[in-house]
């Protein structure tokens, strides 16, 4: 297991707890499930570490919209890569809801969905191999393609865009 | 027609590479099978029966002659010498080998070709009329928004991994030719009470085991707010597509099991929030694709040829065969010729390396280098001169192709069934050629006139059996096939799915019943009824007596 963040292997310094499991010291970074957040929400904005939410498919990101700017990080769960309900919700927090912290990609996370993550707002992926294979199956997935036709909120210029300025620059 | 610009192109090689290091990982054996498997379907690489199966995608059915040959010359070297059109204007091809398909793959990228999302619970290929840029109903050409929306869906992001594939149909004519209402969305250009030229959105249509016309989710989008609606209703589907069963995934069932109004107020709602923002597309950008597809240069032409005229005085075949498979261009002097891939007796849809090589090379001496593939698995030349319908006519003919039967009881729509494919439940190409067969009488054929039969060798509906005049659905009942026979369906702008007749039939039982309905039909039909009118008019009752009589 690795989690790859701006090109290197960064720690895993979360906690991520389910609907039952008990809460850890208060000091603790925590990531907890969307329903255990809306049901202890005050609790859990009490605590002093850094607190993150996890996303299950099902779950609907607009639920964050009054507490984003007090969450460090969102989990986006990808229980199967054919489950791509995540991607968007990535866009979603990203682009219309304006998240501006980690938004991490857990589960069944492969190199040949990771470009789409990333095109959809991901900036972390937590990858079941060790650190240095995770490291260069990023790597290798995000540069695999260099031609983007849709626009998304990943900055990437896209194809039309490129035209344009040509057809202009051309006059 | 559209052209690749570097983009395109560098887009296109880009995964032609990537795929060749994929297929190379599963030769090192790397990677397993199932690792593979994604990753070839996302390639348009199926595993069949016998052999892996390439699909090619043919953006919006349009080729051009220097990738129509091409298609021959990929049968040739990597297949057994014939490729297949399919029901959404592609291209397969049954017997490639694995290590070679790579180099398939660059050989088509060498001809702005590719085979990219024809597999995949993603947005496959997109269909329109076959007559497009062509037709003198047209209200306007629709490949420039089936170009933009190929951009938009190829390797969108967030739409990769949707619950299920996703099928988008175009028509720039009110005669629906392209079967918009049986697609996940269909769109259907009009023009608004403003004059402005934009889409009625219609949406949840389909066939497979449960099928459904689609409803109108919006009267009129206009052509600068069509991407961001689109967008809209696929982070929907994405959203809240089933995806707890594979028969339960498509759009249909969500729109079916919520009902329009609630999937509308959420796409609106969706719509909303986007509809400013990137997806917008201007007026200059329309232009810039319009402008890939003006029309070719005409030759100012009197609508009357004299030597045609002449010619089909004096040549029953060629007079036969412009009667059924030419018809009206919009210009004065042209006309579209279409090219049978039903031969009586053939297999529905294939097509020699030589054959595809002769359409290309016809196609650059009588119709700008234009071909198009048809969702009923034939072929178009869609700007001939009709003073060079004879001649073109004449080539066909020796090759093959010069079939009289456009719209016919042979002109049968069939999926490859248990012949090729590991999901049929029975053959259907066999059944095909043995209708086929049976009504071969040009005569007879023009007698009963149009009469769509469509075969499916299996419940999910390749064949598009729900939508024929007669459907027939191959079905295995303790190890034997039995054939079950539908009528009243249509594919056009009238569509309506078909209804199961009764108990099916053996194999040896089911083209005398065939033959029995269409008797049936010439002995109650009115004047100028299709057999598809006399069903309305009538209904079932008539049909189902002579199929089983007092049974």
């Amino acid at each position: 297991m690795a989690i790859v963040k701006n090109d290197s292997v960064i720690e895993q310094d979360w906690i991520t707890v389910d609907a039952e499991g008990d809460l850890p010291s208060s000091d603790e970074n925590l990531i907890v499930p969307l329903a255990r957040f809306k049901e202890e929400r005050d609790t859990l904005l009490g605590r002093n570490g850094g607190l993150g939410v996890q996303l299950n498919p099902g779950d609907a990101p607009e639920d964050l919209a009054d507490d984003l700017d007090r969450l460090s990080i969102i989990t986006v769960n990808f229980p199967a890569y054919t489950d791509g309900r995540g991607y968007s919700y990535g866009r979603v927090l990203r682009e219309r809801m304006g998240f501006k912290g980690e938004l991490r990609a857990i589960g069944d996370v492969l190199r040949d969905q990771i470009l789409y993550m990333h095109r959809c707002g991901f900036d972390s992926y937590d990858l079941k191999v060790d650190g240095e294979t995770a490291l260069t199956k990023v790597r290798a997935a995000l540069k695999e393609m260099s031609v983007y036709y849709q626009p998304t909120g990943d900055g990437r210029a896209t194809a039309q865009s490129l035209r344009e300025r040509r057809r202009a620059t051309l006059g | 027609m559209y052209r690749y610009d570097d983009f395109d192109r560098q887009l296109v090689q880009e995964r032609t590479e990537q795929f060749r290091e994929q297929v190379k990982r599963r030769l090192a054996g790397d990677i397993t099978e199932e690792q593979f498997r994604p990753l070839r379907l996302m390639n348009g690489v199926y595993l069949q029966l016998h052999a892996y199966m390439l699909r090619v995608a043919i953006p919006y059915g349009t080729l051009r002659a220097d990738q129509l040959r091409e298609l021959g010359g990929i049968a040739r070297k990597y297949d057994k010498g014939y490729g297949h059109f399919t029901t959404r204007q592609n291209i397969q091809y049954n017997w490639p080998k694995l290590d070679e398909i790579p180099d398939a793959l660059l050989d088509l990228a060498n001809v702005e070709m590719h085979a990219i999302q024809t597999s995949g619970n993603c947005i496959r290929n997109t269909t329109t009329d076959q007559y497009a840029g062509a037709a003198a109903d047209e209200i306007e050409d629709p490949r420039p928004y089936c170009e933009l929306i190929r951009q938009w869906s190829t390797f969108h992001p967030e739409f990769t991994y949707l619950p299920r594939k996703f099928k988008i149909a175009v028509t720039g004519s009110p005669n629906d030719r392209a079967a918009v209402k049986v697609h996940d969305i269909g769109l259907r250009m009009h023009q608004n009470d403003a004059g402005e030229t934009g889409f009625e959105v219609i949406v949840g249509g389909g066939l497979g085991r449960t099928p459904f016309v689609g409803k109108t989710i919006r009267d009129f989008i206009g052509k600068n707010d069509l991407f961001s609606y689109l967008e809209a209703i696929l982070r929907v589907y994405n959203r809240f597509g089933r995806r707890d069963n594979k028969y339960k995934a498509r759009i249909k069932i969500l729109v079916h099991e919520e009902g329009i109004e609630k999937i509308r107020d959420l796409v609106e709602e969706e719509w909303a929030q986007i509809k400013d923002g990137s997806l917008r597309v201007g007026d200059e950008e329309i232009a810039h694709y319009i402008a890939q597809f003006t029309p070719p240069a005409f030759e100012a032409l009197s609508d009357d040829d004299a030597d045609f005229e002449v010619h089909k005085a004096a040549n029953r075949r060629f007079f036969n065969w412009v009667r059924s498979n030419v018809i009206a261009h919009k210009q004065p002097g042209y006309a579209i010729a279409n090219v049978s891939l039903k031969p009586i007796g053939g297999i529905p849809g294939d097509a020699t390396d030589t054959q595809m090589e002769l359409v290309a090379d016809l196609s650059e001496k009588y119709s700008f280098g234009d071909v198009r593939v048809t969702h009923e698995q034939n072929l178009v030349l869609p700007h001939v001169k009709k003073a060079d319908l004879f001649a073109l006519w004449t080539a066909l003919d020796a090759a093959g192709l010069g079939t009289a039967n456009l719209g016919y009881v042979t002109d049968i729509i069939s999926c490859p069934g248990l012949d090729y494919c590991a999901l049929a439940t029975a053959r259907s190409i066999p059944l095909s050629q043995r209708i086929s067969e049976r009504f071969g009488d040009l005569e007879r054929q023009h007698d009963i006139g149009e009469l769509k039969i469509k075969i499916s060798g299996c419940i999910n509906a390749c064949g598009h059996h729900h939508v024929g005049h007669i459907g027939i659905l191959g079905l295995d009942k303790r190890g034997k096939e039995f054939y079950q026979i539908t009528l009243g369906g249509d594919a056009s702008q009238d569509a309506a799915i078909g209804k199961i007749a009764g108990a099916g039939f053996s194999e040896a039982e089911v083209v005398d019943a065939i033959e029995s309905l269409v008797t049936k039909y010439i002995d109650i039909r009115e004047s100028g009824e299709r057999f598809i009118d006399t069903y309305r008019r009538v209904g079932m009752d008539p049909f189902k007596e002579v199929l089983y009589g007092d049974r």
